[in-house]
């Protein structure tokens, strides 16, 4: 009888099962206490030893096939948003991507991919440029939704192109309502899109904290933040009227880290602006703007320095801040990020005015 | 900082490895208005170092303009994040926030306390492992306290920490404490908690939040984070049936047929032999197809792709389990259900129910009790208000594959959508079926009589009224559809009235004409049948071969002749319209019994006797005869 040896064994159990050794004393000895009085030195009879020996033994065996199972917490985010487009495809008469071109838009395409493999995903993708976004990125999204087979929709608000609407004329405030909120709303009244996809996740500002994974929306695109649907399990009410409609974020639940990991392991193809590189920057407010174009008016005696500077998120390049960092490999993007003290959208000039800003333009049809 | 974050800056990818193999745990954190849930949670983040500069700087700005702690900076206010929760101090609405420990990674649900909001708490709560409910040690545990654990259990929550907070304001007096527990866990040990540990709290100044409190010395049990990071949720026992509720099929080409879902429980290989249900048609798994390659076998969570080995015909909607423990199919259940809108609920109203995987019309028929959420008494009641709680009798236009709530959280549950606004207006959890539907191979679900019918919970039948004029076919007729009405039924009733001013204005009462009259009357009754309907008709009808005809249009068993026998003198001496009068001063012609003949059914299938009998009376003994005969319940 080595019933130091059965505790160790029972200790080793509860380490890789992630069972307590309460748990694990219960179901070999029928008592939750019984293996921590065996290690203070307590005895048993010769019967009770074998019996709890005998099943150690299969749940030893057990746990080898479970942790062949496991899940981590990454594959569980990614079965969840599986889950969320498979759902929308089944409901919904004529739902779109909206492809942002960042990275939470890289993850979102990469999930599709694998929600309806071996079909395509069964809706196109759809992005709203503003004529503002960086350069890389036009590209990028040409090639990506080549490579993906998935059509693009590229819409571009006509009135604020020929009114030629921009953040240096007209100020950041209205280049966005116009540029990017109303045309959005263009663009999915135009298609009588009924159910927009976004990456938007609930860790990125307090108000995403609080909204649905299917985000009911009016006609006129409005989010009710005091009248939400409940939304229980993952059972989603995707039922709306003639003009109403749903955005549904199926990353609602992973976290900045998440999106990194899994970019990372996944191996997601992500705009190069991610990682640091020389870039020629001017320095204003206190942000560094890329000197993205010749769009952007240099003020007098202003001349672009040529720093290592990455983006922890992408939009219009002249509001969008980029960090300084020596981080060009992902896994260095990731470290810097982690010991970083400041939160990812401190570098979008948009949301750093007012408190409720988001909350304000989600209630007027901004993602 | 925690041992793991040393990792960042020495071995990122070693520490990137150590996060994806941290357990996972989702809980909420639930109990009366004002008892600190929000506070709490501000707190976890900020103690676990989860803020970041600028988000604190602006939290300290708003807590100037907002908070409710003078100069403190106002923890609630990180996860307060609208407007209006700001304004009133209070919670609206769940937030959902994300922190990690060097052992797991949790997501937290803040969820209101204001009974206005319940529904929001239990959206929270429905995919949570574990509940943290907390109560103000000033109010003890209060009727919302109660509201919450009870839809805690209900929900399936099978952890609960019972915090005692604000032990601050009564300087952590363990009477306070100990008298709160047991009030607590007097409540709730019917609830069904595996385990409750009560945790005397501080969420304000985080005693026992993140680390001992040296306060409550006299507490030796855990602190907060550390029962988080401990509490055994075996949330995944693999062992469970499997389930796989088919949520899209995956036809990309013609040599491909998949079925695609999450797996709700247990585990599948390849090879095992599975069943579809409701079809109960049989087949072989072949593959399990993943984007990231085939697999040998997939478990509980995994979002997958099977193709089997056989072409059989299986839909959204659709369960496929294994053979050796398939789930269960019915189209009556019994449920609990928690109402969510201030419209009421109403037996009979016809609302859609949606399942995992599946959307279907339904009705509650009927309304058991309503759980009173102070002492869980019951009650009988007509409806259900806003966030009332009900055991319910419902039955669904097509049969739906099932497990009972208590075994599966996923199988067993459902929402209420209102058809009007598309609302959901209520979600309900399978305790059992009432009656298993019959036909296991019922595949054709094409809207067909029956199904109309079973939509119904009814038989279709016409229920064809004869008689003199002045019998009392309309007034007994009106009484019968009064109270089929009333047990909640689907009915329509012909009557001279309806017809003869539109669809037969153009006949008179010529022979020809009655014939032409009587047989659009068995035309258009027989629609209102095959549309599920208890259809009613009340005319004179005074020739059998008509009678006969109307009788022979319908399907067997769907026309019952009720001969409402009043005899000539009875009815003319009654003439509640004065047309025996003027019939017999010759002002109309053609009057049934006076000159134109009333011939007697033979075999009717009900003979009312007006004589010796009331209407009301009549009008039971026709219910009691529906009763009888079946017609009142659902067809499968
Ligand atoms: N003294 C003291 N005050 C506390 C404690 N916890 C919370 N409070 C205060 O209690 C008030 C309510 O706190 P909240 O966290 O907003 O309460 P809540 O439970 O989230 O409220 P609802 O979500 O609206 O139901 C605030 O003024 C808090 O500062 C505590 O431990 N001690
Ligand atoms: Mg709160």
């Amino acid at each position: 009888m080595d019933i130091k040896d059965l505790v160790t064994r029972a200790e080793q159990l509860a380490e890789t099962s992630g069972q307590s050794l309460s748990t694990i004393s219960r179901k070999i000895l029928n008592d939750g206490k019984g293996l921590t009085r065996l290690k203070d030195g307590g005895q048993v009879t010769l019967k009770t030893y074998e019996n709890a020996m005998g099943a150690l033994k299969k749940l030893e065996a057990e746990a080898d096939v479970n942790a062949s199972l496991n899940l981590t917490h990454l594959q569980r985010l990614e079965a969840e948003a599986i889950h969320i487009m498979r759902e929308v495809a089944a409901e919904c008469e004529n739902p779109v991507m909206l492809y942002s071109v960042g990275k939470d838009s890289s993850v979102m395409l990469h999930l599709a991919e694998k929600a309806f493999y071996p079909s395509r995903p069964p809706f196109p993708l759809m992005h709203v440029d503003t004529m503002w976004k960086f350069s890389e990125m036009i590209t990028f999204r040409n090639r990506r939704a080549k490579e993906v087979g998935m059509d693009l929709i590229v819409h571009i608000n006509p009135e604020g192109k020929a009114d030629n609407v921009g953040p240096f004329s007209h100020g950041s405030a209205v280049h966005t309502d116009i540029m990017k909120t109303q045309g959005l709303k263009q663009a999915l009244d135009k298609h009588r899109f009924d159910a927009a996809f976004g990456g938007a996740r609930r860790d990125e500002e307090k108000s995403r904290a609080k909204e649905r994974i299917f985000s009911f929306r009016n006609e006129n695109h409005r989010w009710d933040a005091k009248n939400q649907r409940p939304e229980l399990w993952n059972i989603y009410n995707t039922r709306v009227q003639k003009g109403q409609s749903m955005r549904v974020f199926p990353l609602s639940n992973w976290t900045e880290l998440d999106i990194w990991q899994y970019i990372y392991k996944e191996k997601i193809q992500i705009p190069s602006l991610y990682l640091s590189k020389k870039r020629p920057v001017v320095e204003r407010d206190g942000v560094l703007i890329l000197v993205d174009d010749d769009r952007l008016p240099l003020n007098p005696g202003e001349t672009p320095m040529e720093k290592m500077v990455r983006f922890r998120t992408l939009g219009c390049y002249p509001l969008t801040g980029a960090v300084e960092s020596e981080a060009t490999t992902l896994p260095e993007v990731i470290q810097e990020m982690l010991l970083t003290t400041t939160s990812e959208r401190q570098g979008r000039v948009i949301d750093s005015d007012a408190g409720a800003s988001m909350e304000q333009k989600k209630a007027e049809g901004y993602f | 900082m925690s041992h793991l974050d040393s990792l960042i800056a020495e071995d990122i990818i070693a520490y990137l490895d150590a996060q994806e193999n941290k357990s996972f745990l989702r809980f909420i954190t639930c109990g009366s208005v004002d008892d600190g849930k929000s506070t709490l949670i501000g707190r976890l983040l900020y103690d676990s170092k989860l803020i970041y500069e600028d988000q604190l700087a602006a939290i300290e700005k708003d807590s100037k303009k907002s908070g409710t702690q003078g100069d403190k900076v106002d923890l609630a206010l990180l996860v307060d994040g609208l407007a209006a929760e700001r304004e009133q101090g209070i919670t609206i609405d769940v937030a959902y926030r994300f922190f990690s420990t060097d052992k797991r990674k949790f997501i937290v649900a803040d969820t209101p306390g204001h009974e206005q909001y319940t529904r929001n708490m239990a959206t929270g709560a429905s995919t949570a492992d574990a509940a943290i409910l907390l109560i103000d040690c000033r109010h003890g545990v209060q009727v919302q306290t109660r509201r919450h654990a009870f839809i805690a259990s209900l929900l399936g929550i099978k952890h609960v920490v019972c915090a005692i907070n604000k032990m601050d304001l009564v300087d952590f007096d363990q009477k306070v404490f100990n008298d709160i527990e047991y009030d607590f866990r007097d409540f709730a040990k019917d609830l069904g908690f595996n385990d409750i540990t009560c945790i005397p709290m501080s969420a304000l100044d985080g005693d026992n939040v993140t680390r001992a409190s040296e306060r409550a010395n006299w507490y030796r049990g855990p602190h907060l984070l550390k029962y988080l990071e401990d509490v055994d949720v075996d949330s995944a026992d693999l062992e469970r049936p499997f389930r796989l509720p088919v949520q899209w099929v995956n036809r990309p080409n013609l040599d491909f047929r998949g079925f695609s879902g999450t797996i709700a429980s247990g585990i599948i290989n390849v090879g095992d032999e599975v069943m579809v249900v409701p079809s109960g048609k049989r087949s072989k798994v072949k593959s399990i197809v993943t984007y990231d390659g085939e697999l040998d076998r997939a478990r509980e969570d995994m979002a997958i792709t099977l193709t089997l080995k056989d072409e059989i015909d299986i839909s959204r909607g659709d369960i496929i389990c294994r053979t050796d423990s398939p789930c269960e199919q019915a189209d009556q259940f019994q449920a609990h259900i928690l109402w969510m809108t201030e419209k009421e609920l109403f037996p009979g109203r016809q609302y859609l129910i949606k399942t995992a995987n599946k959307t279907v019309p339904a009705s509650i028929t009927n309304i058991k009790y309503r759980v009173d959420v102070n002492d869980l008494s019951e009650t009988a009641v007509k409806t259900l208000g806003l966030n009332e709680i009900g055991v319910c009798t419902i039955n669904t236009g097509a049969p739906i594959a099932f497990d009972p709530y208590q075994d599966n959280r996923k199988t067993g549950n459902f929402i209420i959508i209102d058809r009007a606004s598309n609302e959901t207006v209520g979600v309900g959890m399978l305790d059992f079926a009432l009656r298993r539907a019959k036909n296991v191979h019922w595949q054709d679900l094409d809207v067909s009589k029956q199904i109309r019918a079973a939509q119904k919970n009814q038989k279709p039948v016409m229920l064809w009224f004869t008689g003199l004029s002045g019998s009392g076919k309309s007034t007994i007729a009106n009484l019968v559809e009064k109270r089929l009405l009333d047990l909640g039924r689907h009915t329509y009733t012909l009557d001279g009235d309806n017809v003869r001013h539109g669809l037969n204005n153009d006949l008179g009462f010529t022979k020809a004409d009655r014939i032409e009259n009587i047989r659009r009357i068995a035309e258009v009754g027989k629609l209102m049948v095959d549309a599920g309907l208890i259809t009613l008709t009340s005319f004179i009808s005074p020739y059998s071969a008509e009678r006969l005809m109307a009788r022979e249009l319908q399907d067997d068993g769907e026309f019952i002749e009720i001969y409402v026998n009043t005899p000539l003198e009875v009815a003319e001496q009654r003439d509640v319209k004065g047309l025996y009068a003027k019939a017999r001063a010759g002002l109309i012609k053609n009057f049934t019994g006076i000159d134109s003949e009333y011939q007697e059914p033979e075999n009717p299938e009900i003979t009312i006797n007006t004589v010796h009998m009331s209407a009301d009376e009549a009008a039971e003994q026709i219910v009691a005869y529906l009763t009888e005969n079946g017609y009142l319940e659902g067809t499968s």
